[in-house]
């Protein structure tokens, strides 16, 4: 009885199965239109925009708030951070930033979540570009008011 | 019947003056045979220095040459590029002979496998990579200057941290003397993924 109860069930779930996906396709067939766009299908492929160069610039490039974490005036292009190397601490560690005239990360950097002072780089503070970014020449997609407060004005 | 053993007659043959040949003759043969054999021994070498013979083998193909792809001497706006054997392989001709007698170690590092997973490449990048900047670093990184010369580098085209970072390197500024840096102290892992770095100077 166990035994056909199960194969029982089976079949109702098949059943179901098929009936449903020929419902949904018969939906399909039927002319409804969906709420994407047109201009958004799938199937058409917008051309590419082209890329934009990273600015390169001789001075630190301006905050807009005053915790925002300093902006990477330079391309980086191939540098790494991983398991290995960290590519930015390369010029921007204490021991190399003097030689290479490079800004020193700072010290909040040597700090655990616990506020524990580290000997090195925190392991959280470890990936640079999870916070410091390069800039491309690139204008807002939507168009707003922002102004940075007056003291960075 | 002559009873003397092969290696008898053949040294005799060797050491016994021509008896029925001109010298003529044996110049003009001995002219053909340096051609060909100087020609043959430079195609070999030609050969050998190609990126297909590089990548011939999985171990470069999987590992550096994919990592080679997504960057500057692969790939940039003007098409010029630099091929393995461009940074590897010394132009100038003794110290190519020398590299390439030393490269018959990496044919027996083939056949025995030394590097043939990706597991086994990682352990040893550090390793390799060590004995390529030694070698760079004690060649004034040749290979580099061969196309980046600092005697044609134009320091206005260059962003003002670059030209700045170079000059030094070059003659120095007024506070400090010229570094005597070679492109290899700086320019690590332009090509490759870097090793584990612990323990390299200046990192």
């Amino acid at each position: 009885m166990k035994y056909l109860n199960m194969s029982m069930k089976k079949v109702i779930a098949f059943t179901m199965a098929t009936l449903f996906t020929g419902l949904v396709s018969a939906s399909e067939m039927g002319g409804l239109s969906s709420l994407r766009s047109d201009e958004l299908k799938l199937s058409i492929e917008s051309p590419a925009v082209a890329l934009k160069k990273v600015r390169e610039s001789d001075t630190l490039l301006k905050r807009d708030f005053i915790q925002q974490p300093p902006l990477i005036p330079h391309a980086i292009r191939g540098y790494d951070t991983n398991k290995n190397v960290n590519s930015c601490l390369r010029c921007h560690s204490w021991k190399n930033a003097s030689k290479w005239g490079a800004t020193r990360i700072s010290v909040t950097h040597f700090t655990d979540r616990n506020e524990k002072q580290l000997a090195d780089v925190a392991p959280r503070r470890y990936f640079c570009v999870q916070c410091h970014v390069p800039q491309a020449d690139a204008k807002p997609l939507k168009e707003n008011k922002f102004e940075p407060v007056d003291s960075l004005k | 019947m002559n009873r003397e053993p092969f290696y008898k007659r053949y040294f005799k043959l060797l050491t016994k003056p021509a008896a029925r040949i001109s010298l003529g003759v044996i110049l003009a043969f001995g002219f053909v045979a340096g051609i060909v054999f100087w020609g043959g021994f430079n195609t070999g070498m030609q050969a050998t220095n190609q990126e297909e013979f590089c990548i011939g083998c999985h171990e470069m193909k999987n590992n550096v040459y994919e990592e080679y792809k997504s960057t500057i001497h692969y790939n940039n706006r003007s098409g010029v590029r630099a091929i393995c054997s461009d940074c590897h392989v010394p132009k100038d001709w003794t110290a190519k002979m020398i590299r390439k007698i030393q490269a018959s170690k990496e044919v027996w590092g083939k056949i025995t496998g030394k590097i043939d997973t990706r597991d086994k490449f990682l352990s040893h990048r550090r390793e390799m990579a060590d004995r390529e900047w030694a070698r760079m670093k004690a060649n004034d990184s040749q290979e580099c200057r061969n196309c980046h010369n600092f005697e044609f580098m134009d320091f206005s085209e260059q962003s003002s941290r670059a030209a700045r970072i170079h000059q030094t390197a070059l003659r120095g500024d007024d506070k400090t003397p010229a570094t005597g840096e070679t492109c290899i102290d700086c320019h690590k892992g332009i090509a490759h993924q870097l090793p584990e770095m612990h323990g390299v100077e200046g990192w």
